[in-house]
């Protein structure tokens, strides 16, 4: 089965939204946000880095290094209270913008 | 987040950017790994769970690039294509070099040229509004343009309503008094207005006053700037000073700007009012002066050359016996300055814009050789994930690197050549070539350079681009897109080469007709012999020298005197030495023909007993001037050829009388003899009819001698001098100089020697960059067929047919560039036929002769490709597949 195409601009609110439950390294947010969709929304998983040192640069996450359970040193993500404004900037936007759609769908033909 | 802290985390990026790959890449490598693990604990075989993880994580490195281009400034990537384009280039270094010595040659000789044509012909001439001033002279059949009688000057002066001045100015000399001794200088007179018609004041004292022209008004002068620095060395004080003049006290009231000079008597030392009328000026029929006019608002040169004619025509009606067929000639000013550099300039800026056209496409060939040689690179590039935005952009920046240092280095050429240029050119020449003082790098010069850089930057950056966008990618991986590819390159490039080669000819027969030009222009028949000659002239101060009789008896003591020098064989004295100008001319009319008061103009010279033996002129017919032919004695004149063909067809002159045109008794002469024609006017002028009177008969104050040597001529003049100032200290003597030099100065010879001499130089760097370009195309076509070659071989091919093949294939090319440029050439020559002499634009032996030079230069080029295709070993050929 074809598997659809993430919303454009999506990518950032579902990072943001994905660390705001726990820090997770590159990689532990690719399998996150795949099972929690129910391997719906599945990201070209190296899409992810350009869009981190986005949010990175912009502030909204930072980096740290740590090791991993296996014992391994991996970079690991954390929202920062200014990621956390954003995400619920973002989301009352996406709410908004879904909210409409769902009128346009639900008028009768 | 404001931009303002976002440029400030950019920053903090830029200084940890080693650190951000590393860590960009570390995490990366993690998450492959992760997936991998994955993959395999799902029970994927390892080899292609590698293959898996990868595959799902994408591009890595263009990841990576997009990754850094989000924290990274714009300029970063700017820079980073910058250094690999540098690495590039010093990688091949050969090729870089070469590049930009080409470009710099091509664009530093054009932005020279440039310069002094932007001097000459765009720059205005240093007056106040120079388009408004015209030259106001009269003209006749025998001249287009010739001097006012100071009669006529006055007359238009006062009827005209064109002009709103009209002032006149004739060269003189003086003998001025100095510490040393009396020193000749060059001077002009001038009427009051001058200054102001031109617009220029005095930066000390001041201008004329009107009426200050008049004749017995008060002797007073103006200093020239350059006389002032050298000759009263700067001094304020020098107004109201006095010096003394040809033995009268002259007030000096002004001195002029450092930037003003009058090319029409551009070495005047001293400008002094016109003041009392010479022996010539109270003569209506005597022209002297040339005039300057500055037209009235609104009136257009046209309809003030109308007016002025119209002027004429009415003397000619009241004044028949001197006005009749006098016209009169109005154009502007800057047409008689720049006059005649005007087509050599432009003939050398066509020529030196054919050398930067040459050696742009060289260049642009260049770029194609190596953009060929890049294909590979560029494709493993673009399969790594560059976009051909990218690719193109890295092309653009390689391209604008060579352009810019390429245009860096041809600035430093322009400002070089420009100095050589000016060395070229004699200081006694410059002088009367105002505008040269203003060539340099101004703000025309700059835009051409920066236009010219453009065009190159442009060039350099497309050439390889266009090249880039024929290129397909899996085509450059395999390499089995060579054939068509190849094909490709070999079409645009033989198409650049023979267009270059075509260049070249235009430029190897403009060279060589100018060169036939020259040498037809020095070997005209000058009618006596120029070697061994020394020539000088003299002035003999009339105070100590008033009367006829002292100055004859001068004239017999000096001739006297140089002839008993050792090393002289004969000495002439003249009026005006050969090879000067058609001027001094006299109208004449023949004793018992028909006349109408039409002007018989004739140069007229006054010569001594021993000019003729002197100059070697041969005699034809009757006799010589002798010792007796003297004011004792009736007058008698020698004629040349021209006026005994002209006035006296099919009879015998000797015996006939000459007078003029009212045949006044006093003028009566008789013909005694005819010379062979001595070319008195310039080198490129035709013959004109001359006659010779004893200068024992009528002696002036100045004149010329010639002194025939028959050892070194050059080692004689101060000799010459000292002896002369034996005879009296108080003699001006001045223009020393042998006949072979005056005769290689004169200005047809100057402008002959110049234009052959740069346009050559051009010529031959074309032929040398054509030739190259062929050896480019034939050389590279020869390695990229080396494996045919080695199969055509393997399979019975000779030696010989490899040499014919690729033999064939550069004489095609040169073929076809000679004979286009055989027809742009003759195109091209005939736009030049004002610099052409005894020569036609389209010169066989000229053609013929560039056709064999570039045939054999071609033919040497392209054999050594020739002969390592006819080499080429069939088994390694094969193997190097």
């Amino acid at each position: 089965m074809k598997k659809p195409d993430l919303l454009p601009g999506t990518l950032d609110m579902l990072i943001l939204k994905t660390l705001s439950r726990a820090p997770l390294h590159g990689y532990g947010i690719a399998q996150s946000i795949k099972r929690v969709s129910d391997d719906v929304l599945t990201v070209e998983e190296g899409s992810l880095y350009p869009a981190l040192q986005r949010l990175l640069l912009q502030g909204w996450v930072k980096a740290e290094w740590k090791m991993t359970e296996t014992n391994r040193r991996a970079r690991f993500y954390t929202l920062t209270a200014a990621g956390r404004k954003q995400l619920g900037l973002e989301l009352s936007q996406f709410e908004q913008m879904m909210a409409a759609i769902g009128r346009v769908l639900s008028e009768p033909v | 987040m404001s931009s303002f802290t976002l440029f400030f985390n950019k920053l903090s990026f830029l200084f940890r950017r080693n650190r951000f790959r590393s860590e960009l890449d570390e995490e990366m490598a993690f998450h492959r790994e992760q997936s991998e693990q994955e993959l395999i604990a799902s029970g994927m075989p390892a080899d292609q769970a590698h293959m898996a993880a990868r595959r799902q994580f994408g591009n890595a490195t263009h990841l990576r690039e997009q990754s850094h281009s989000f924290v990274a400034f714009r300029w970063e990537s700017v820079a980073q294509d910058l250094r690999f384009a540098l690495r590039q280039l010093r990688h091949n270094l050969g090729f870089a070099l070469t590049a930009i010595f080409i470009l710099a040659l091509g664009m530093g000789v054009s932005v020279a040229i440039f310069a002094f044509v932007d001097a000459a012909l765009i720059e205005p001439l240093p007056y106040f509004a120079p388009n408004r001033l015209m030259d106001v002279a009269e003209n006749s059949t025998m001249f287009t343009r010739s001097n006012l009688s100071r009669e006529d000057y006055e007359d238009w002066k006062r009827l005209n309503h064109s002009f709103s001045s009209l002032d006149a100015y004739s060269g003189t000399g003086y003998l001025l008094r100095t510490p040393s001794g009396p020193e000749p200088v060059p001077a002009a007179r001038v009427t009051d207005g001058f200054f102001s018609t031109l617009g220029v004041r005095p930066i000390l004292g001041r201008d004329f006053r009107s009426g200050e022209d008049r004749p017995g008004g008060a002797k007073i002068a103006i200093l020239s700037y350059g006389t002032w620095q050298k000759r009263f060395g700067s001094r304020n004080d020098v107004i109201g000073q006095s010096m003394t003049l040809d033995g009268d006290t002259y007030t000096i009231i002004g001195v002029l700007p450092r930037e003003f000079a009058f090319a029409p008597r551009a070495n005047a030392e001293f400008y002094v009012p016109l003041l009392d009328k010479s022996e010539c000026e109270s003569r209506r029929s005597c022209h002297n002066l040339f005039a300057v006019g500055r037209l009235r608002d609104g009136v257009s040169p046209q309809a003030a050359l109308e007016e002025m004619k119209a002027i004429a025509a009415q003397l000619a009606v009241q004044f028949p016996g001197s006005n009749q067929g006098q016209g009169a000639a109005v154009q502007p000013l800057a047409n008689i300055i720049i006059g005649p550099v005007k087509p050599v300039l432009l003939t050398l800026l066509v020529a030196s814009g054919l050398l930067l056209l040459i050696a742009s496409v060289n260049v642009a060939s260049l770029l194609l050789v190596r953009s060929e040689s890049r294909r590979r690179e560029i494709s493993v590039r673009g399969a790594l994930g560059a976009t051909p935005i990218r690719l193109s952009r890295q092309f653009i920046t390689e391209g604008l690197l060579l352009a810019v240092a390429g245009c860096m280095a041809g600035v430093l050429v322009s400002k070089w050549a420009m100095t050589i240029l000016m060395t070229l050119i004699p200081a006694s020449v410059a002088i009367n070539i105002p505008f040269l003082s203003h060539v340099g790098f101004h703000v025309h010069s700059a835009l051409f350079a920066s236009a010219v850089a453009l065009l190159a930057a442009g060039l350099m950056a497309v050439t390889p681009i266009l090249r880039l966008s024929f290129l397909d990618i899996r085509d450059g991986l395999g390499d089995g897109g060579r054939a068509s590819a190849g094909r490709f390159w070999e079409r645009i490039g033989a198409n650049l080469v023979i267009a270059e080669l075509s260049i070249a000819v235009v430029l190897l027969v403009g060279a060589g007709l100018l060169g036939k030009s020259f040498y037809r222009l020095l070997h005209v028949d000058l009618g006596f012999d120029p070697t061994h000659l020394a020539t000088l002239q003299m002035a003999a101060p009339s105070k100590s020298y008033p009367k006829p009789e002292q100055k004859l008896a001068l004239l017999r003591e000096i001739t006297r005197r140089l002839s008993a020098l050792p090393g002289v064989q004969s000495v002439g004295i003249t009026s005006d030495l050969p090879v000067q100008c058609n001027c001094d001319t006299d109208w004449i009319r023949i004793v018992g023909k028909p006349f109408h008061g039409e002007h018989n103009e004739v140069d007229e010279r006054d010569v001594s007993p021993a000019y003729f033996a002197t100059l070697k002129a041969r005699l034809i017919r009757g006799r010589l001037f002798t010792e007796d032919d003297d004011a004792s004695k009736s007058q008698k004149v020698v004629i040349n050829e021209a006026l005994a063909q002209k006035y006296f067809p099919g009879e015998d002159p000797i015996g006939k009388r000459i007078g003029n045109g009212n045949l006044d008794p006093k003028s009566l002469r008789e013909v005694i003899g005819i010379v062979a024609n001595v070319r008195e006017g310039s080198l490129d002028e035709d013959l004109w009819p001359s006659e010779y009177e004893a200068i024992y008969f009528s002696p002036g104050n100045f004149f010329s001698i010639a002194v025939r040597t028959s050892g070194d001529e050059k080692a004689i003049l101060p000799v010459l001098i000292k002896t002369l100032h034996g005879i009296d200290p108080n003699l001006g003597t001045y223009g020393e100089i042998t006949m072979i030099d005056q005769i290689n100065s004169t200005q047809s010879a100057l402008l002959h020697r110049f234009s052959t001499w740069l346009v050559g130089g051009f010529a031959g760097i074309a032929l040398v960059l054509g030739v190259v370009g062929l050896y480019g195309v034939v050389a590279y076509s020869v390695s990229q067929r080396t494996r045919e070659i080695g199969v055509r071989m393997a399979l019975g091919a000779q030696r010989s047919t490899v040499y014919k093949m690729v033999m064939r294939q550069a004489g095609w090319l040169t073929f076809a560039g000679i004979v286009i440029g055989l027809v742009c050439a003759v195109g091209a020559s005939t736009l030049m036929d004002k610099l052409l002499f005894g020569v036609q634009a389209w010169d066989a032996a000229t053609l013929a002769l560039v056709a064999v030079v570039l045939a054999s230069a071609s033919l040497a080029a392209s054999f050594l490709p020739a002969y390592r295709a006819a080499s080429v070993n069939p088994t390694e050929a094969l193997r190097a597949e």
